[in-house]
């Protein structure tokens, strides 16, 4: 039987560790929605959204309520609107539209973001597929809960450089279409390369083709968890950190297998996966460059980061893999920039540049995030930044992403405020030599070689 | 129905166990196991409880207990047993 203190290990890690579930997202099908008249499709998709997710937020209150676990979000994924789209929409307006739609069903269920305004473009974009990427920039500036995502390449395809191109571009329209807000708009766009299809965290969830029609999947959180693990083994060998930090995972991810057994029991709607990243938060104690310092790092940045960040991750999903039936998603620590105390600390210290956060995104999953650019970075420069970090995630068969704000209107060394979990971002720096002539040459790289791995 | 866990957290007082246990007889919840310790005079105590034969819904439960506690300056939480068995039991 539970002893008392267990019961109240459990009950400190949620009260002074952080410990939350940080989504319930519930992927919806949005193929059976498919029409040729633009008013039907849009008529279905609001239809389908809201009958799916009636008591999504609902049940997700009930069972915080009773596990005394809160869960942070709840939120929504669907098809690649590149795919619903494609018969109804003959120009980037007309995808406007649907991102409205979705805007208003996800205001209808109550959930704070809705994912899958996206299209899938490793190889080559469709006339739609082009339509949707160009009508990103309006369709975020016009709507608060949408969020945005293109693949733009894939270790079995390589990468699709024209659309790398369209979307650099993108990024600087949606930027100057929101500048009233600090940019924010970019914030909900993500350019990824080996994108996963049952990704519950935003802005890149999307609800991917080979998935049923409704899936519930849940995103676990708890660095400040580790973070205080650590802080019992200070001094001690690998051995000792390693096995410290596979245990707290191992209890963390049971957390959100229980909530994501529960929510799909209450809701009918099959399990999907647990994604097993560590997500912090601008809460002071919730920071994964926390860990990384409390693993022996003056500061995130140093030499050294990048292999505390690889041990990190390794020994996270070997604890959480244990835990869950079934592990997918993007399952990395993520080490997004404004979003973690620890990281802006770095960044403002001087330790922490870009181009060592891209060496890190090569050992975790998530790549580039929330990166706050000087606003007039050119748009080739964008895609370049971009071009590289989908470079990682090719050769390395895994999946990388880029979600960077170019903050129209200001300068390296001020600070931008995005609000609640997107929290602050100092500007950073970005290397001002230019790659256009490489951007510009058009066309595809090619996928890599497979073999002869040196 | 699961069964649910009580804890209760704050500072040591006359009569905690007392208030929580008649809230539960009175709403016929019954007591399966009990054990407290102090720390540093703050006081402990976990109940495991079977609320089986009570009809008040699970939430207004938790919300009651939360202001019985408060009434003592103690914090009351109840969460089903789930949460901790799945975390601490393979």
């Amino acid at each position: 039987m539970i002893n008392i203190y267990e019961v109240n290990e459990t009950n400190q890690m949620i009260e002074h560790e952080n410990l939350d579930v940080r989504t319930i997202t519930l992927g919806i099908s949005l193929l059976d929605c498919c029409s040729d008249r633009l008013e039907v499709l849009n008529e279905n998709i609001y239809k389908k959204i809201t009958t799916a997710a009636r008591d999504l937020v609902k049940t997700g209150q009930e069972i915080e309520r009773e596990y005394g676990i809160p869960i942070v979000n709840k939120r929504i994924s669907v098809t690649p609107i590149s795919l619903v789209g494609s018969a109804a929409c003959s120009s980037p307006e007309d995808y406007v539209t649907i991102a409205k739609t979705l805007d208003r069903a996800a205001k209808e269920v109550g959930v704070n973001f809705i994912g899958g305004y996206s299209a899938l473009v490793s190889k080559g974009m469709t006339k739609s597929d082009e339509y949707l990427i160009r009508s990103i920039p309006q369709a975020l500036a016009e709507t608060d809960q949408v969020c945005s995502s293109v693949n733009v390449g894939s270790t079995k395809t390589g990468i699709d450089m024209d659309a790398v191109k369209l979307v650099g571009e993108m990024v600087l329209e949606t930027a100057r279409l929101t500048k009233e807000q600090d940019s924010l708009g970019c914030a909900k766009f993500v350019v990824f390369c080996n994108a996963p299809d049952d990704n519950p965290f935003m802005a890149g969830a999307f609800h991917g083709v080979t998935e049923a029609d409704l899936i519930i999947n849940v995103g676990v959180s708890g660095p400040g968890v580790v973070k205080h693990a650590l802080e019992q083994v200070r001094g001690k060998d690998f051995e000792v950190l390693c096995e410290t930090i596979k245990k707290t995972a191992f209890k963390v991810t049971r957390v959100g297998q229980l909530v994501a057994q529960e929510a799909s029991r209450r809701l009918g709607i099959p399990f999907g996966i647990i994604d097993l990243s560590l997500a912090p938060t601008p809460a002071v104690g919730d920071s994964v460059a926390d860990i990384l310092q409390e693993i022996g790092l003056e500061k995130t940045g140093a030499p050294g980061t990048t292999a505390a960040l690889a041990l990190l991750n390794d020994q996270v999903k070997k604890g959480g893999v244990m835990a869950s039936s079934y592990v997918g998603g993007l399952s990395g620590a993520f080490i997004p920039v404004s979003e973690d105390q620890g990281m802006i600390d770095a960044v403002q210290a001087g330790a922490l540049t870009i181009e060592k956060l891209e060496a890190m995104t090569c050992v975790c999953s998530v790549g580039l995030d929330m990166i706050a650019i000087p606003g007039n970075t050119k748009a080739s420069t964008i895609s370049g930044i971009i071009a590289d970090e989908m470079a990682i995630g090719m050769v390395n068969q895994k999946t990388t992403a880029v979600r960077i704000i170019p903050v129209i209107g200001k300068d390296v060394g001020e600070i931008v405020e995005f609000g609640g979990l997107l929290g602050y971002a100092p500007i950073m720096p970005v290397n001002s030599f230019d790659c256009s002539a490489f951007i510009n040459r058009g066309g595809r790289i090619p996928a890599p070689i497979h073999s002869f791995k040196n | 129905m699961k069964k649910t866990i009580i804890t209760v957290v704050g500072k040591d007082t006359i009569g905690i166990i007392a208030k929580i246990c008649n809230y539960l007889a009175e709403n016929n919840m019954n007591i399966l196991d009990i054990s407290q310790t102090i720390v540093q005079d703050y006081f402990n105590m976990m109940m495991i409880v079977d609320m089986n034969q009570s009809d008040k819904p699970f939430a207004q439960v938790c919300s009651e207990l939360e202001e019985i506690g408060e009434g003592i300056g103690v914090k009351v939480r109840c969460q089903l047993e789930d949460i901790f068995d799945k975390m601490h039991r393979i």
